[in-house]
C-alpha cells in the first residue's frame, strides 16, 4: 500500500543560526520519515518536537495593583502547546496581582491544565 | 554644586554599564560610581520581556528583565554607588582633567572621575529618518517606543498595525502586538532579505500568520490626527520604486523599526574621533576612545545583536579603566590600525597593539555564503557558513596569533571560499 | 456709564491673538476669543517660516493693504517680542540674484521698499561683501538686496501663546474647542454667534478664522472673497548640521511667491522652505508633505547657498497651509455697511505673521470710525514673563533651581534639555496635549523627535490632568496615544467570541 508523504518546512528557533529544516512525514500522522537541514542535534530534536507537539514559551504582562509600575512581565516556566497560545494569553491577562512582586514569583500554578506555571520575570515594588 | 571625585564613572546602567561597574569593583577599583537617567536600572532590558538573554554570559536563557536583575544584584552587592534619575549633560576633557556634569533630584553634580565608561546605549531611527512623507499623526511609534508603552507601562498603542522594517526589534514587536490581540497587517522591508534573524521570522511572523513584504518601501503616512494607513510600493533590485505598484495598507498604528544609532553626543562634543560607519567613537582594543581614560562599551560603541556582547564589552572597558588608574595612564603603544577590506561595513576596535587577546565585532555589507574572514597580516582565515548584515560577525584573536604580525596594520575582509 | 461692547473674535491664530491683545487695552469691552481646536495657533499659525519680513516685497500699486501694513508690523514686533519675551532675532535678509534677469527684480524690490518706507535696504555686488554678510552664499550670486530690518521669531505658535496669554492676563476670555456654527444677523446688525458650546451675544464679530474665513463671512452674507489653501513644505535639520546660514536667504521672487527660504532658526536649526502649492478648498486640512514638494524645496535651496548639510541630517519635514484670498491677493480688513458689527480680518496670506500687530491696530481704527468709544484702561500690563528655560542658564543657576524644585532635576527631553518642572508649568499654563507641551517647551522638537520622551510627556500630562495615559492626545480629540490598557483587545476578542 502506498503511504502518502508530506514535506514540512520550518526554521529552527533554538539558536540564532536559524537553520532551514525540511521534514518528511507520513501524511495524516506525526510519524517522521526524515529531517534535513539541521547543523546540530538540537535542530533535529526541534523538528521532531515541532511536528509531534509544537510548543512556545508565552511571554506577556499582567496588571499590578499598588506597584511602582502598573504591570509586571511574566512568562511560562516551560513552553506550552502552540495552539493554546491565544487562550493562554487571554487567561493570563485576566490576572491582577498586588505589589510587591518579585522575579520568580508564581502567578499561576497550572496554566490551562498544562501543568506549567506562569512566573513573574521582573520585580515591582510597592508605592508608598 | 556638589563635587564628587571618583576612580571610575560609568554612564548608563544597562547591560554594559552594570557589567562594567561590577567588573571594576571586582578588580579592586576603590571608588566606582554608576549613573542612570531613569529611576530604575537595566537600560532597555526591563522592557524586553522575551527570552534569549544570557545564553553565553550566564549559560541560561533569560528574559531581559531577569538578565538585568542578575547584573544589578551583583553590582549592588559589590558596593557600587548608584545615582538614579541622574542625567549626564557634559563631558569636559582637557589635558588629563576629566569632568562630567550631571543633573539629578538633589541638584547639579560635578564628577571628577579618573576614568569614564560610556555605556549610554542607543536611540532608534524615527519616521523622518526613513524618507517617509505625508501627515504627522499620532500612532507612528518606533518599535522601542511601542515596547515601552506595552511592556513597561501596559498601554495598548493600537489595533491594526503596519510595521516598517524587519529588524529583530520590529519582528519581536509584531509578535507582541499580535499576541495582545492586534491585527498586524504586514511587515514592510525595503531589502530583498529580512533584517532580523530567521528564527524570529519563524516565531514572530510565520507563527502568527503575519505577512512579510520584502523589496517594498513605505512611502506615505495617511491620516491627519491619527494614522489611517500607509502607502507601500514595490522596489527593484536597485531599490528604486516600481511605478504602478503602489497599494494602501489600512492601519491605525505604524511601528518604525529602522535601526539603532549609538548615543554618544557628549563624546562627540568633547572632541572624540568618530567612525561614520558605526556612527560611534573610534576605539583601540582597550575600548578606549581618542580621549585617554575615556571608554565606550555596549550599544553606545556598536549596535550589538546579543546583550551578552554588551556585557562583555563593559567588562573589557572596566578592565582597561582599572589598568589606566593603576598605571596612571594609557600604555605607550604603537597602535596598529585595523582596515576594512572586502565586504566589511565596519569592524571594531579600530586599533590593536598585538600585545593581548582582542575580540572583534563587525558587520558585512552584503550577504554571502561559504566565506572566510581573512586577516592576511596574521595569516588568519576563519570559516563562516554564511554572513549577512543583520548578524554581527565576532571573533577573538589571541595574543599568540598576533606574534605572526609583520605589518604595521591589520586588514579584515570577507572572501568567498575558493 | 459707557455701554459694554461685546466683542467676539473668531479664530485664535496670530491675527485673532493680536487683535485680542490690542483690544484688551481698552475699557468697557467684553472680549471673547473662540477657537475650534483644543489649543491656540493650530491653523496657518502652526507651520510657517516664522519670518518678520522687512516689507519691500509687497507692491503698493497692486496690494496696497499688505504694503502699508507689513512695515508697520515689523516695527511693532520689535516692541512686542521684548514685552512678551518671545524669542526672536533680527539678522536681516538677503534676496539673492543668480541670473542677470534677476538683478532687475532686485532693483524693483528696492524701489518698492522705498515706497513702503522700509529702512535702509542696499544692493550689494561686491563678492567680498556678500561673503562677509553671508559666508554660505552661493558662488553664483551676482548681487543681493540686503534688508537689515528683517527678523524671525522662534515659532509662530509660541508667539500666539504669548500674545494670547498676555491678552487673557488683561481680561480677555478664551474659549477653546469652541466651533462657530452660525453668526446671526438681525435688522442688518450682528446679534450673536451659535457654537457647539452655546450662544454668545455679540455687538461686534471679528472674523480671524484663517483658512475658513470665507465660510464665516458667508454666514452673514458677505461673500465677495474666497479662501483656498496654499501649502508650503519644509525641511529642518539637527542643530549639529553644518553649514548653517548667518542671514535669512531668499531667491529672487516670482510674481507668485517669495520663493524657498534658507534660514537658521532662532534655536539654531537650518531650515529650508516653503514651496507654494495651491490646493482646492476641500484640502483645507492637507498638511501632508509630498516627495515632489520636498524635492523641489531641496533643489531650490541649493540655488542660493554654497552648500547644505547631508540629507540624513534632516530631523523633520512638515507642511503648513496659508489662507490665500481670491480674487485679489491682498488682505481683507474691513467693516460693512450691509452688516453692521461684522469685521473681516481675512485672507491674511504672507506677510500675515509680520502684519499681525498692525492689523490689530487697523481693526481698532475701523471700530473707532464706526463710533466705538475706545478709552484706555488705567491699568494694562504689556508684559508677559517667560520663566528662564533650564537649557538657557548656567550650571550654578541650574543647581539653585533644582534645589528650589526637584522636578528641575528630572531631564525629560534630552535632545532639547527640557525638565519635568517646565513641562508641568506648560500644563499649568494651558497645555492639554502633547503638541501643547511641545510648543510651550520645545520638548520633542529635537533630534529624536520625541521617540524617547513622547510617552514620558504623556505620562506627565496624564498625571497632571488626572486622566488615563492612553487618553492623552497629540492634538485633541481623535489623536489619543493609545486605545486602552494592554488587555483591552483580548477582552474584546473574548467577548466577541461569546
Amino acid at each position: 500500500m502506498n503511504e502518502r508523504t508530506q514535506k514540512v518546512r520550518m526554521i529552527c528557533i533554538v539558536c540564532p543560526m536559524g537553520c532551514e529544516l525540511e521534514a518528511v512525514k507520513k501524511e495524516g500522522t506525526t510519524e517522521i520519515i526524515s529531517i534535513e537541514g539541521f547543523r546540530c542535534p538540537k535542530g533535529k530534536e526541534y523538528a521532531n518536537r515541532e511536528i509531534a507537539d509544537p510548543r512556545r514559551v508565552l511571554m506577556t504582562v499582567i496588571n499590578v495593583k499598588g506597584g511602582h509600575l502598573p504591570i509586571v512581565s511574566v512568562k511560562t516556566a516551560k513552553p506550552i502547546p502552540k495552539q493554546i497560545l491565544v487562550y493562554a494569553v487571554r487567561a493570563v491577562s485576566k490576572i491582577k496581582v498586588d505589589a510587591p512582586i518579585n522575579a520568580g514569583d508564581i502567578i499561576i500554578n497550572n496554566l490551562l491544565g498544562t501543568g506549567i506555571p506562569v512566573v513573574a520575570t521582573n520585580n515591582v515594588g510597592k508605592t508608598d | 554644586m556638589k563635587k564628587h571625585s571618583t576612580d571610575v564613572l560609568v554612564l548608563g546602567a544597562g547591560a554594559a554599564g552594570l557589567a562594567a561597574a561590577s567588573k571594576a569593583k571586582q578588580l579592586d577599583a576603590k571608588n566606582v560610581v554608576l549613573l542612570d537617567e531613569k529611576e530604575d536600572f537595566g537600560g532597555i532590558l526591563p522592557q524586553c520581556i522575551h527570552p534569549g538573554f544570557g545564553l553565553q554570559y550566564y549559560r541560561e536563557d533569560l528574559t531581559g528583565p531577569e538578565f538585568a536583575i542578575r547584573l544589578y544584584e551583583k553590582t549592588k552587592s559589590l558596593g557600587v554607588k548608584i545615582y538614579n534619575s541622574t542625567y549626564a549633560m557634559e563631558l569636559l576633557a582637557q589635558d588629563d582633567r576629566r569632568i562630567v556634569r550631571a543633573v539629578g533630584p538633589e541638584g547639579v553634580i560635578e564628577f571628577r572621575p579618573k576614568t569614564v565608561i560610556f555605556s549610554t546605549g542607543a536611540r532608534e531611527s524615527h519616521a523622518f529618518e526613513i524618507g517617509i512623507v505625508g501627515y504627522r499623526p499620532i500612532g507612528v511609534y518606533t518599535a522601542g517606543q511601542a515596547q515601552t508603552m506595552m511592556d513597561l507601562y501596559g498601554v495598548m498603542p493600537g489595533e491594526n498595525v503596519a510595521i516598517i522594517g524587519s529588524g529583530d526589534v520590529g519582528l519581536i514587536m509584531a509578535r507582541r502586538l499580535a499576541l495582545q490581540g492586534a491585527d498586524v497587517k504586514a511587515v514592510i522591508e525595503l531589502l530583498p532579505y529580512p533584517g532580523g534573524l530567521a528564527r524570529n521570522i519563524q516565531q514572530c511572523l510565520i507563527d502568527f500568520g503575519i505577512q512579510l513584504c520584502l523589496s517594498h518601501k513605505a512611502t506615505r503616512i495617511l491620516g491627519k490626527r491619527r494614522v489611517r494607513g500607509i502607502t507601500v510600493i514595490r522596489v527593484d533590485e536597485n531599490l528604486r520604486e516600481i511605478e504602478g505598484t503602489e497599494f494602501e495598507v489600512s492601519c491605525d498604528t505604524v511601528i518604525v523599526s529602522a535601526g539603532l544609532i549609538p548615543r554618544v553626543e557628549l563624546l562627540e562634543r568633547a572632541g572624540a574621533r568618530m567612525d561614520p560607519a558605526t556612527r560611534s567613537v573610534v576605539v583601540n582594543e582597550l575600548l578606549e576612545t581618542s580621549i585617554l581614560g575615556v571608554y565606550a562599551a555596549g550599544n553606545a560603541l556598536v549596535i550589538n545583536d546579543l546583550v551578552d556582547y554588551a556585557a562583555i564589552q563593559g567588562e573589557r572597558a572596566a578592565t582597561s579603566a582599572v589598568e589606566y588608574i593603576r598605571n596612571k595612564g594609557s600604555p605607550p603603544v604603537d597602535w596598529k590600525p585595523v582596515t576594512k577590506g572586502r565586504n566589511i561595513r565596519f569592524i571594531v576596535p579600530h586599533y590593536v597593539s598585538g600585545h593581548r587577546d582582542v575580540s572583534f565585532y563587525g558587520r558585512v555589507m552584503q550577504p554571502e555564503e561559504e566565506v572566510h574572514i581573512k586577516i592576511p597580516e596574521i595569516k588568519t582565515e576563519l570559516h563562516r557558513i554564511g554572513v549577512k548584515p543583520p548578524e554581527m560577525i565576532t571573533f577573538t584573536i589571541s595574543k599568540r596569533k598576533f606574534e605572526k604580525l609583520e605589518d604595521n596594520r591589520l586588514t579584515v575582509s570577507i572572501e568567498p571560499v575558493n | 456709564m459707557p455701554k459694554t461692547e461685546r466683542i467676539i473674535i473668531i479664530g485664535v491664530g496670530i491675527i485673532g491673538a493680536c487683535i485680542a491683545r490690542v483690544l484688551s487695552r481698552y475699557q468697557s469691552l467684553k472680549v471673547h476669543l473662540l477657537e475650534k481646536e483644543v489649543d491656540v495657533g493650530w491653523g496657518s499659525s502652526k507651520a510657517n517660516t516664522a519670518l518678520i519680513h522687512a516689507g519691500y516685497d509687497d507692491d503698493p500699486g497692486r496690494f496696497p493693504v499688505r504694503a502699508r501694513i507689513c512695515v508697520k508690523g515689523n516695527a511693532l514686533w520689535r516692541k512686542w517680542t521684548r514685552e512678551l519675551s518671545i524669542p526672536a532675532n533680527w539678522p536681516g535678509d538677503l534676496v539673492i540674484a543668480v541670473e542677470e534677469s534677476e538683478t532687475k527684480t532686485l532693483g524693483e524690490l528696492q524701489e518698492r521698499g522705498r515706497r513702503n518706507e522700509v529702512p535702509e535696504t542696499r544692493i550689494i555686488q561686491d563678492r567680498g561683501e556678500l561673503e562677509e554678510l553671508e559666508p554660505n552664499i552661493t558662488p553664483n550670486a551676482i548681487s543681493a538686496l540686503y534688508a537689515p530690518s528683517a527678523g524671525q521669531i522662534r515659532h509662530s505658535v509660541e508667539a500666539v501663546i504669548a500674545v494670547v496669554g498676555n491678552a487673557v492676563d488683561n481680561g480677555i476670555s478664551l474659549h477653546l474647542a469652541t466651533e462657530v456654527e452660525n453668526v446671526r444677523v438681525k435688522n442688518g446688525h450682528v446679534i450673536d454667534i451659535e457654537t457647539n458650546h452655546g450662544r454668545f451675544e455679540a455687538d461686534w464679530v471679528i472674523n480671524a478664522a484663517g483658512l475658513y474665513a470665507d465660510v464665516i463671512s458667508n454666514m452673514v452674507g458677505i461673500d465677495h472673497f474666497r479662501i483656498h489653501p496654499r501649502r508650503g513644505e519644509y525641511l529642518i535639520f539637527s542643530k549639529d548640521a553644518y553649514p548653517k546660514t548667518k542671514r535669512i536667504l531668499f531667491p529672487a521672487p516670482t510674481q507668485y511667491s517669495k520663493g524657498v527660504v534658507v534660514t537658521t532658526t532662532v534655536d539654531g536649526n537650518l531650515m529650508l522652505g516653503p514651496n507654494s502649492q495651491d490646493l482646492v478648498k476641500e484640502e483645507s486640512e492637507a498638511t501632508n508633505t509630498t516627495s515632489g514638494g520636498l524635492e523641489y524645496v531641496w533643489k531650490e535651496a541649493y540655488r542660493i547657498v554654497n552648500s547644505l548639510p547631508p540629507r540624513d541630517k534632516v530631523i523633520r519635514t512638515f507642511a503648513g497651509l496659508r489662507a490665500e484670498p481670491e480674487p485679489t491677493a491682498d488682505f481683507i480688513i474691513k467693516a460693512y455697511d450691509e452688516v453692521e458689527g461684522f469685521i473681516n480680518a481675512a485672507g491674511i496670506r504672507s506677510p500675515g505673521l509680520t502684519s499681525a500687530p498692525a492689523i490689530a491696530q487697523e481693526i481698532i481704527e475701523i471700530m473707532k470710525d464706526r463710533g466705538v468709544k475706545l478709552v484706555r484702561k488705567k491699568r494694562w500690563n504689556p508684559y508677559r514673563e517667560r520663566p528662564k528655560a533650564f537649557r538657557e542658564i548656567g550650571y550654578r543657576e541650574r543647581d539653585k533651581l533644582i534645589k528650589s524644585n526637584q522636578l528641575y532635576g528630572k531631564m525629560i527631553c534630552q535632545c532639547e534639555l527640557v525638565t519635568e518642572a517646565e513641562i508641568v508649568e506648560a500644563i499649568r499654563r494651558g497645555a492639554t496635549s502633547l503638541d501643547g507641551v511641545k510648543f510651550r517647551t520645545q520638548a520633542m522638537m529635537g533630534e529624536c523627535q520625541g521617540s524617547f520622551c513622547e510617552f514620558t510627556v504623556a505620562q506627565i500630562l496624564a498625571r497632571e490632568l488626572g486622566i488615563p495615559v492612553w487618553t492623552v492626545t497629540k492634538s485633541g480629540h481623535g489623536s489619543e496615544i493609545g486605545i486602552g490598557d494592554i488587555t483591552v483587545l483580548l477582552k474584546e476578542r473574548e467577548a466577541e467570541e461569546g
